[in-house]
C-alpha cells in the first residue's frame, strides 16, 4: 500500500513536472520525450538534465491481454531486471476506456493492447508518450506507429477458420469477394464488434476504396452472415459445426489445439491469398502513457517485450508472429514476409470510424 | 405474541397523516448517492450535440437493441412473474413434507451468474442463440426473485378468504385472483421488477446468445469505437426503459399491505393434477438453470487434460475476496437502502414514492458504466479512495441497494402499527419504539435484502474489473481471466466455486423466508 503510494506520489511530482515543461498537445510530437524537455535545465544543476528518465524500480501495467498469457513473461522480466511489476489485467477495450476516464491522472505506466484500434484511440487523445527512437525502429514500418506513440510487439494472422466435417478444402474461399459468394449464404460467422473484424474491414476500404468496400458490406448482409460476439465464440460455433466457416485471427485456433490436440479438434485454419484484405495481419502493441514518460522502468518493459527474450516468448506459447527482425516465426505457419500486403500501412487502420460508420450504415453495428 | 394479534389489531402502521417533513432527508441523500452515475452519464451525454443524439438513436441500430431490451424485459419479468406465483403456491400449498428443503432449492439458480448459464448451455447445445434462449435462461435464473417473496407473503395471507370465496362458489382459480393475489401482488410484483432490471442491464448472457439489447450496443460503442458519449446515450436509454418498468410496477402494485405478524393455514389444497404440473414448473427452472449448464461446464471439467494447473492458494485467495466484498457490499447497501424504504414504507406523499422509484434505476445500468462513472467522480473528487476496495465496495452498493429496497420496505410495512403505538404508549420516543419494534421486527426482510445483494456482489463482473484495487481477484474475475484465455477446462473449477459460494447466501435466503413462516 504504502509502496503504491510513494510510487504514485513519485509519478505525479514526475508527471506534473512533465506537463509544466511541455504543454500537451493533441498529438505526440515525433521527438523523443529527452529533446522535448531539455530545453528548461533543473534550477541549481548542471549536470542534471530534466527529463533525464528515472527508475524506483516499480511498475504499473494495464493489459489488455490476459493475465494468462503475459503474466509468466512479466515474471521473467521482473526475475531479470529487478523491477516490480503491478499488473491491471482487463479486456482491451475496457482498459482502453478506463485509461480514457482516467487521463492524465492514470496509474499506469504501460498500457499492452490487443489491437491497434485501442492504441491509436489512446494516441489520438495524446495520452501517449513518444517512445525511445531505438526501441520503436525495432519493428518495421507497417506493423507499428508511424510517429513512435507505440510500438507493434506481436503479430496475428487474418484467417478463416472452417470445420472439415462440412466443407473440403478446395472448396474454400482464397479472396474476400469469395466470402460473401451466395455459395456461403447463412454460413460464415463473423464479429462485427471485434477490433480484428474491424481492421479488416478498414484494410477492404485502404486497399480497394471506399465504394467497394460497401459494396462488400452489403454482400456480406444480404449474406445472411451469423453474427458473433468475438474471435473465441466463432471458434467454438465452427468447432461445434453451428457454422461451417468463420473469420478469426490464427492464434485462437493454435491455443485451442494445445488445449485439446488436433486430433480432437474438426475445425482446421485456411489461409486466404496474399494480398486479399482477409490475409491482412494485425498487430497487438504497447505504449508508455504520458506520465510515466520518465520513467526507465516502463521504458525498460517495452524494451524487454521488443527484445529476443519477449519476442521468443510470444512465439513459443501464443503462437503469435514476432515482430522484430530476426526472430523465427512459430512452426507451421506461413513466414510474416509471405503475408505482407505491400499497399497497406497499418496504422492506416487507425482510420476506424469510417469503418464503424460503414458497418452500422449495414445494420451490423 | 400471534395470539394476541386478531386480523384488525394486525393492521399495518396507519399512513402518517402529516408529511414526512425531515425524515425525508436521510432518505434523499441516500438516493442520491445511489444515483451517482446518473451524473456521470449526464455529463457524457450532454457533450452529444443534440444533431448526433438524434442520430445515435435513428441512424445507429439503438432503436432495434432498444426494442430488444424492451421485449426481452417485459417478456422475462411477466414470465417470472406468472410462473414464480404458480410455483410460490404449488410449494406453499402442497403439503410437501421438507418445505424448506425445497425453498432452498427454488433459491439456487440466483446463484447461477447469467454468463455461465449461457456458457453451459452453448458448450451442450452450440447452436442456441437469439430471442427465445435468452428469454428462457433469463427467465430461470430470475425466477427466485419471484418465488421467495411470494411463498412467504402466501403464508402471511393465509387462505380463510380464499376458502370464503370458494364457499360462496367461485372457482379455485378466480377464488385466488379474487382474494389472495391482491394481498401477494406487492410482494410478487417487487420480485418481478427486480428480474426485469436485471435483465435489461445484463451483458454477458445476451452477449453469448447473441440477441442484441442495448448492453451490446454499450459494449461495442466502448470497445470497438472507443466512443464514451455514444455508450452514455445508449445508457440513458436503459435508464428511460428501466424507468418504465419502475413506474408500471408502481402503479400496478396496489396499495394493499400485509401483517406478517403471524402464520395462518396457507389455502385450500391443490388438486393432484394442479399439483403435479406445479411441481413439474418449480423442477424447470432448476434444470434450465442449473442442472444443465452445471452440466455443461462439468463436461468441460471432465475433457480437461490436467486439474493440476488448479493453484488451490490462489483459488482460496479469490474466494476469501469474493466473500470480503460481498458481505462488504451487503452491509453498505443496506444502510443506504433503509432510510428510502423505511419513508417509503412510511408515506405515501408523491416525493416519498419518488424517491423510492428513483432508487431502483442504478440496477437498470451495465456494471461497466457504473464502473467507469465512478472512474471519472472518484478522480475528479477523490483521488486517493481511486481503486481502493472503498470504491469497489461502494460500486456494488450503487448497482445493488435496489436489491434490498423491496424487501426492507415490506418488512417494514408489515410490522403492525398496533404494536408501534402501544411503545409508544409506554414511553418510548419515535425513533425508540422504530429501534426497539420495528427494526427487530423487520430484520428477517432486511437480512433477505442483504442476501440478495451479496449473491448479485459474489456474481458481479464488469464493474468488478474496472474498480477493483490492482491486483486483487475474486472468483467471477479468476473465472473471467480463464475464459479469455480460451482454457475452458481451467476455468470449470472457478466456474463450480463461484456457484457454491453464491450458493450459501442463496440458501440462507430461502431458509430466511421459511423461518419467518414457521417460527413466528
Amino acid at each position: 500500500m504504502s509502496v503504491t503510494f510513494v510510487r504514485s506520489a513519485v509519478v505525479l511530482a514526475v508527471g506534473s513536472l512533465v506537463l509544466s515543461g511541455c504543454a500537451p498537445a493533441a498529438d505526440p510530437e515525433p521527438e523523443s520525450p529527452t529533446a522535448e524537455t531539455s530545453s528548461e535545465p533543473e534550477a541549481g544543476s548542471v549536470e542534471a538534465v530534466e527529463g533525464q528518465p528515472e527508475s524506483d524500480n516499480f511498475l504499473t501495467l494495464y493489459s489488455g491481454r490476459s493475465e494468462t498469457l503475459v503474466q509468466p513473461l512479466i515474471d521473467q522480466f521482473q526475475e531479470t531486471t529487478g523491477i516490480e511489476v503491478q499488473v491491471r489485467y482487463g479486456n482491451t477495450g475496457e482498459m482502453a476506456a478506463l485509461l480514457l476516464e482516467e487521463g492524465e491522472a492514470t496509474q499506469a505506466g504501460v498500457f499492452l493492447s490487443q489491437d491497434a484500434g485501442a492504441l491509436g484511440a489512446l494516441r489520438a487523445e495524446g495520452l501517449f508518450s513518444t517512445l525511445p527512437e531505438d526501441i520503436s525502429s525495432r519493428v518495421p514500418a507497417g506493423f507499428t506507429s508511424t510517429d513512435g506513440s507505440w510500438v507493434g510487439v506481436t503479430g496475428r494472422a487474418r484467417v478463416v477458420v472452417y470445420n472439415q466435417d462440412l466443407v473440403s478444402e478446395d472448396e474454400l474461399p482464397t479472396t474476400a469477394d469469395e466470402l460473401v459468394q451466395p455459395r456461403w449464404s447463412g454460413e460464415l460467422g463473423v464479429a462485427p464488434t471485434n477490433a480484428s473484424f474491424q481492421s479488416f474491414v478498414t484494410a477492404y476500404r485502404v486497399m480497394e476504396g471506399e465504394g467497394a468496400a460497401e459494396a462488400w458490406v452489403s454482400a456480406l448482409v444480404a449474406n445472411d452472415p451469423e453474427i458473433f460476439e468475438g474471435n473465441t465464440p466463432i471458434l467454438e460455433a465452427v468447432e461445434a459445426g453451428v457454422v461451417p466457416l468463420g473469420l478469426i485471427n490464427h492464434y485462437y485456433w493454435y491455443r485451442l489445439e494445445a488445449e485439446r490436440g488436433e486430433d480432437n479438434l474438426a475445425s482446421r485454419l485456411w489461409f486466404t491469398d496474399v494480398g486479399d484484405p482477409t490475409s491482412i495481419v494485425n498487430v497487438t502493441g504497447v505504449g508508455i502513457l504520458t506520465p510515466a514518460q520518465l520513467d526507465q522502468d516502463a521504458i525498460d518493459f517495452v524494451d524487454y517485450l521488443t527484445s529476443e527474450a519477449g519476442q521468443s516468448y510470444f512465439v513459443e506459447t501464443t503462437y503469435e508472429y514476432p515482430l522484430v527482425a530476426g526472430i523465427d516465426a512459430p512452426e507451421g505457419l506461413p513466414a510474416l514476409e509471405d503475408l505482407v500486403t505491400p499497399e497497406l500501412d497499418l496504422s492506416d487502420l487507425e482510420s476506424l470510424d469510417e469503418t464503424t460508420d460503414l458497418l452500422t450504415r449495414f445494420g451490423l453495428l | 405474541m400471534s395470539q394476541a394479534l386478531t386480523d384488525t389489531s394486525a393492521r399495518p402502521a396507519p399512513a402518517a397523516v402529516s408529511g414526512p417533513g425531515w425524515r425525508v432527508i436521510p432518505a434523499l441523500a441516500a438516493v442520491v448517492v445511489v444515483l451517482i452515475p446518473m451524473a456521470y452519464l449526464a455529463i457524457r451525454a450532454t457533450e452529444v450535440p443534440w444533431s448526433d443524439v438524434v442520430t445515435i438513436v435513428t441512424a445507429s441500430r439503438a432503436g432495434e437493441y432498444a426494442l430488444n431490451t424492451v421485449v426481452l424485459g417485459f417478456t422475462v419479468s411477466a414470465t417470472v412473474l406468472v410462473a414464480g406465483v404458480a410455483i410460490a403456491v404449488g410449494l406453499s400449498r402442497s403439503r410437501v413434507s421438507r418445505l424448506r428443503w425445497w425453498l432452498v432449492a427454488s433459491a439456487l439458480p440466483l446463484a447461477m451468474p447469467s454468463y455461465l448459464a449461457s456458457y453451459g448451455w452453448l458448450v451442450i447445445w452450440p447452436t442456441l442463440s437469439g430471442f427465445g434462449p435468452s428469454w428462457l435462461l433469463l427467465s430461470a435464473v430470475t425466477i427466485p426473485y419471484v418465488v421467495l417473496p411470494t411463498v412467504a407473503a402466501l403464508r402471511s395471507v393465509g387462505g380463510e378468504q380464499e376458502r370464503v370465496a370458494r364457499t360462496l362458489g367461485r372457482g379455485a382459480l378466480q377464488a385466488f385472483l379474487l382474494a389472495t393475489w391482491p394481498q401477494i401482488r406487492p410482494a410478487a410484483l417487487a420480485g418481478a421488477l427486480l428480474a426485469f432490471l436485471y435483465t435489461v442491464s445484463d451483458f454477458g448472457l445476451v452477449a453469448m446468445l447473441r440477441f442484441h439489447t442495448l448492453t451490446w450496443g454499450i459494449n461495442a460503442a466502448y470497445s470497438a469505437s472507443f466512443d464514451r458519449n455514444q455508450a452514455a446515450v445508449l445508457a440513458l436509454l436503459i435508464v428511460l426503459i428501466a424507468l418504465v418498468g419502475v413506474l408500471g410496477e408502481r402503479r400496478v402494485r396496489g396499495q394493499r399491505r400485509l401483517s406478517l405478524g403471524r402464520l395462518r393455514p396457507v389455502g385450500p389444497a391443490l388438486v393432484p393434477w394442479v399439483r403435479r404440473s406445479l411441481f413439474v414448473a418449480m423442477l424447470t427452472p432448476l434444470a434450465l438453470g442449473i442442472v444443465v449448464p452445471m452440466a455443461g461446464l462439468i463436461s468441460r471439467l471432465v475433457q480437461a487434460e490436467t486439474l493440476l494447473a488448479i493453484d488451490p492458494a490462489r483459488l482460496a485467495e479469490a474466494t476469501g475476496w469474493t466473500v470480503l466484498v460481498a458481505v462488504s457490499a451487503a452491509l453498505t447497501a443496506t444502510l443506504i437502502a433503509l432510510p428510502i424504504a423505511a419513508l417509503a414504507a412510511k408515506y405515501r406523499t408523491r416525493l416519498a414514492s419518488t424517491i423510492e422509484s428513483l432508487g431502483y434505476l442504478s440496477h437498470a445500468l451495465p456494471g461497466i458504466v457504473v464502473g467507469l462513472s465512478l472512474v471519472f467522480l472518484t478522480l475528479g473528487t477523490l483521488p486517493v479512495l481511486y481503486q481502493t476496495l472503498a470504491i469497489l465496495i461502494f460500486g456494488y452498493t450503487v448497482l445493488f441497494a435496489s436489491k434490498s429496497i423491496g424487501a426492507t420496505r415490506a418488512s417494514i410495512e408489515g410490522v403492525s402499527g398496533t404494536l408501534i403505538r402501544v411503545a409508544r404508549t409506554l414511553g418510548e420516543t419515535p425513533f425508540g419504539a422504530w429501534r426497539r419494534v420495528t427494526l427487530p421486527l423487520a430484520l428477517p426482510g432486511i437480512l433477505v435484502g442483504a442476501l440478495l445483494v451479496m449473491v448479485a456482489t459474489m456474481k458481479e463482473l464488469p464493474a468488478t474489473l474496472i474498480l477493483r484495487p490492482t491486483g486483487t481477484n475474486t472468483l467471477a474475475t479468476e473465472l473471467w481471466t480463464k475464459t479469455v484465455a480460451v482454457e475452458y477446462a481451467q476455468a470449470a473449477p472457478y466456474a463450480a466455486l463461484l456457484v457454491l459460494v453464491a450458493a450459501i447466501p442463496a440458501m440462507f435466503l430461502a431458509a430466511t423466508r421459511s423461518e419467518k413462516g414457521e417460527a413466528t
